[in-house]
C-alpha cells in the first residue's frame, strides 16, 4: 500500500527526516513511536503533502503510484487520511456541512455525482453513532470551542466518513480521557479491514493497547533505528528512549 | 469646464424642468448655494481622507441625459431578484420606466419622487419628511439641489407589505459618461413593514457616477429592512448617502453588499429618536483588481434604552483598498445604551489595503460599548486542512471566505435575496457552490 524509500526532507535548511524507509501493506496496523523531535509529525505532514516541507530525496508510493508530487487534496482523493495532531478551528462551517463538501469534493475527483442527501444522512447517522457523537455536535462549527477528546472524535468519525485506504493517526490519544480513548480506538478498529492500513504515531504505549500493531517502528533523529512487534512499544514504555538514542 | 461650474451653469435647465414656485425648490436654492461654498469632497477634508474622488470628477459627464432609452427585460432580468413577486421601481438613465416597474397605490404609495414633489396628494408626506435628516454636507447638497427623480414609498399605519420592494437604477451607456442622482424618501408609519432592495447597474463600460440621497424614517414599532446590492461595472462609481431616523421599538436594519463598481463610498447614518430602539449595520465587501469601498457608518444614540449592531466583513484581493470608519455617538441622556461595532477584515493580497477606523464617542456612563476590528489574511493550516479532507485549495479558501462572511449573510431575512448574494460571492471567487453553510 505505502512504500517509502530513502526519504529525506527539510524544513527552512534543517534537515529532520534523513534517509526514511517504511512500507505498509494493506490489512496492517503500524506504530511509530519515538521521543519528541524525533520527525514523527513531519512524517505524517509529508505523507499527507504538507508543502511547509522540502522533500529533497527519496520516495513515496502509494499503490505502486508516486505520490511525492501530488497536492494534498489529490493525496486525499487516493486515499490518503491524516488524523491532525492539532484539528483547525474553522468558524462558521458546521461538521456536518464540512464532511458532506468532503464527500462530495473526493467524489467529484472521481467523477462521481454527489452524495444522495439521504444517503449522506445515513452515513452521518451510523457513523457518528459509532464514535457515540451526539446529533447536536454535528451542527456546531468545525472544532470551534470543542475539548480536546472532542476534536480527536471529530477527527476518526471524518475518518469514518472518508473511508480511506490509509489512515495516520498523528497523536489522536493525546488529550483524551481513557472513556474516549476507547471510544476512539473501538472506532478505529471496527473501520479496520485488510484492504486499508493505519499508521499510529504516539508517544506512548497507551493507545496501542486498544488498537494493536503489527509492527512498531521506532523514529529517532530522522530515521527508523528499530523495528519490532507489539512488545517493542511494551519495551519503549518501560525503558524510555534514551536507550534508543545509543543505538543510534 | 469643471464639473462643478458646469453643474452651477447647467441649473437654469434644470430649473426649466421642474416647478420652481414650490417650499420644496427653496431647499433647492438652498442646497445649491451650499454645494457652491462648499465643492466638492476633497482628501484635505478627515471624513474624505482615504478617498479621493478626482479621478472619477474629470469625466464629462451628461447631466440630464435626454434620451428615452428602452431596454428589454430580457437583457436586465438577471439583475432582479426574480424568482420573487416583488413591487418594483426602475429607472433608466434617471428616467422612470414604467414598462419596467411595478408600482402601487393600493394601501400604500410605491411610485415616483417626482410624482410626490409635484402633486397635492402628497404635500403633507413631503412637508413632513423631505430633506428632514439629510445633512447638509457637500455632495448631499448636490443631490439635494437637484432633487426630482427617485423612489418614493409610504407604508401608513399596521401595513405589513408581503412583497419587498426593488429599486434599480440602470444607466445604459448612450452617453459618454453619465450623472445620476436619484433621490429617495422612505416613510414606514407606525407598527408597518417593508423590505427594499436597492440596486445601482451600469449595462456598458462607460463611466458612471452615481450621487444617491435616500432618506428613511421609521416610526414607533416599524420595522425596515433595507439591502443594497453594489456589484456595479468596473467603471461605474456610487456616493450612496442614507439617512434612517427611528422612533421607539422601532427596527431598521440596512445590510450593504459591495462587490463590484470602481469607487463606492457609503455614507450611512443612523439617528435613533426613542427609546428601545435596534439599528443593524451589516456589511459584506469583497474586492479586487483596483476597487475601492469606503463604508463610513454613524449610529447617533441620542435617548436611553437603545442598541445598534455593526458587523462589516470584508476580503480584499490584488490592488484593492478599503475603508471602515463606524461612529457611534451616546449623548449623555442615552443611558443603558448597547452599540456593538465588529468590523473584520481579510488580505488576499500584498497589494491589498485597508484603512480602519472605530470611533467612539460616549458622553453617558452606564452603556455598553463595544468595538472590534480584525485584520487578518486567509489561515495556510485551515486550507491544509482542508486540502487533507479532500477539498481542493480553491474551494477551500471559497468555504473559508463564506464562511468568515456567513454571519452577515445569515441575518439576511428574504431567502430568494440570500441565495442571491451567495452565488454572487460564488462567482466573485470563481467557485460553484458545493456546499451550504
Amino acid at each position: 500500500m505505502l512504500k517509502i524509500e530513502n526519504l529525506q526532507a527539510s524544513i527552512d535548511d534543517k534537515s529532520i527526516l534523513k534517509g526514511l524507509n517504511l512500507e505498509v501493506k494493506a490489512g496492517e496496523v503500524h506504530a511509530i513511536m519515538g521521543p519528541n523531535g524525533a520527525g514523527k509529525s513531519t512524517l505524517a505532514n509529508i505523507i499527507a503533502g504538507k508543502d511547509d516541507y522540502e522533500v529533497t530525496n527519496g520516495t513515496i508510493e502509494l499503490n505502486g503510484e508516486d505520490i511525492s508530487e501530488l497536492a494534498p487534496e489529490e493525496r486525499a482523493h487516493n486515499g490518503v487520511f491524516l488524523s491532525f495532531q492539532y484539528p483547525v478551528e474553522i468558524p462558521g462551517v458546521s461538521v456536518t456541512n464540512f464532511i458532506k463538501t468532503a464527500i462530495n469534493e473526493t467524489r467529484k475527483a472521481k467523477g462521481l455525482e454527489d452524495m444522495p442527501a439521504k444517503d449522506m444522512l445515513k452515513k452521518i447517522r451510523e457513523k457518528s453513532e459509532l464514535l457515540e457523537i451526539d446529533r447536536k455536535f454535528l451542527g456546531r462549527s468545525l472544532n470551534e470551542g470543542f475539548s480536546g477528546g472532542e476534536k480527536k472524535r471529530n477527527e476518526i468519525f471524518q475518518m469514518a466518513m472518508l473511508e480511506p485506504k490509509l489512515a495516520i493517526l498523528d497523536e489522536t490519544d493525546s488529550g483524551l480521557d481513557i472513556d474516549a480513548l476507547r471510544i476512539v480506538a473501538n472506532g478505529v478498529n471496527k473501520l479496520k479491514s485488510k484492504d486499508n492500513a493505519v499508521i499510529v504515531i504516539t508517544h506512548y504505549q497507551r493507545l496501542l493497547e486498544y488498537i494493536v500493531p503489527d509492527f512498531v517502528h521506532v523514529l529517532h533523529d530522522g530515521k527508523i533505528v528499530k523495528t519490532g512487534d507489539a512488545s517493542l512499544a511494551l519495551e519503549l514504555e518501560a525503558k524510555g528512549y534514551d536507550w534508543i538514542k545509543e543505538l543510534a | 469646464m469643471e464639473l462643478k461650474d458646469k453643474l452651477l451653469s447647467s441649473y437654469v435647465a434644470f430649473e426649466n424642468r421642474v416647478d420652481t414656485n414650490s417650499d420644496v425648490h427653496e431647499i433647492r436654492s438652498e442646497a445649491l448655494q451650499n454645494f457652491e461654498d462648499l465643492g466638492f469632497p476633497s482628501k484635505k477634508l478627515e471624513a474624505w481622507k482615504y478617498t479621493s474622488l478626482n479621478s472619477v470628477l474629470k469625466q464629462d459627464y451628461s447631466l440630464f441625459p435626454n434620451k428615452e432609452n428602452a431596454i428589454e427585460l430580457a437583457d436586465v432580468k438577471k439583475y432582479f431578484i426574480h424568482d420573487i413577486d416583488a413591487y418594483k421601481l426602475v429607472f433608466i438613465d434617471g428616467k422612470y420606466s414604467s414598462f419596467l416597474s411595478e408600482t402601487t397605490h393600493d394601501t400604500f404609495d410605491v411610485c415616483l419622487m417626482s410624482a410626490a414633489l409635484s402633486k397635492p396628494k402628497y404635500k403633507v408626506v413631503i412637508e413632513n419628511y423631505f430633506n428632514k435628516i439629510a445633512k447638509k454636507d457637500n455632495l448631499t447638497s448636490l443631490n439635494t439641489a437637484f432633487a426630482n427623480e427617485g423612489a418614493y414609498i409610504y407604508i401608513p399605519k399596521n401595513v405589513e407589505v408581503e412583497k419587498p420592494i426593488q429599486i434599480i437604477n440602470f444607466t445604459t451607456g448612450s452617453e459618454v459618461a453619465t450623472l445620476l442622482q436619484p433621490r429617495n424618501l422612505i416613510v414606514v408609519e407606525q407598527n408597518a413593514h417593508v423590505q427594499i432592495i436597492e440596486r445601482h447597474q451600469s449595462l456598458t463600460s462607460n463611466p458612471v457616477l452615481t450621487n444617491s440621497v435616500t432618506e428613511v424614517f421609521a416610526a414607533k414599532d416599524a420595522t425596515v429592512d433595507i439591502y443594497k446590492i453594489q456589484n456595479d461595472d468596473e467603471n461605474a462609481s456610487l456616493v450612496d448617502n442614507s439617512y434612517v431616523e427611528q422612533k421607539s421599538n422601532s427596527i431598521v436594519s440596512v445590510h450593504t453588499f459591495s462587490f463590484g463598481g470602481n469607487i463606492t463610498r457609503n455614507n450611512l447614518n443612523f439617528y435613533q429618536r426613542g427609546e428601545y430602539i435596534d439599528s443593524i449595520l451589516k456589511g459584506i465587501t469583497i474586492l479586487d483588481g483596483k476597487q475601492h469601498v469606503d463604508h463610513h457608518t454613524l449610529v447617533h444614540h441620542i435617548e436611553p434604552n437603545c442598541e445598534s449592531h455593526q458587523d462589516y466583513k470584508g476580503i480584499y484581493d490584488a490592488r484593492s483598498t478599503g475603508v471602515f470608519n463606524g461612529k457611534v455617538i451616546v449623548d449623555k441622556e442615552a443611558q443603558k445604551t448597547n452599540a456593538y461595532q465588529k468590523n473584520n477584515n481579510v488580505l488576499m493580497s500584498d497589494k491589498a489595503t485597508i484603512n480602519a477606523k472605530p470611533q467612539l464617542e460616549i458622553f453617558a456612563d452606564d452603556v455598553k460599548c463595544s468595538h472590534g476590528c480584525t485584520i487578518g489574511q486567509l489561515d495556510d493550516d485551515a486550507l491544509f486542512y482542508m486540502q487533507q479532507r479532500g477539498i481542493p485549495k480553491k474551494e477551500g479558501k471559497a468555504l473559508l471566505m463564506f464562511a468568515f462572511a456567513n454571519t452577515v449573510l445569515e441575518s439576511v431575512k428574504i431567502p430568494e435575496v440570500k441565495q442571491r448574494i451567495a452565488s454572487i460571492i460564488a462567482k466573485k471567487l470563481n467557485v460553484k457552490i458545493g456546499f451550504d453553510l
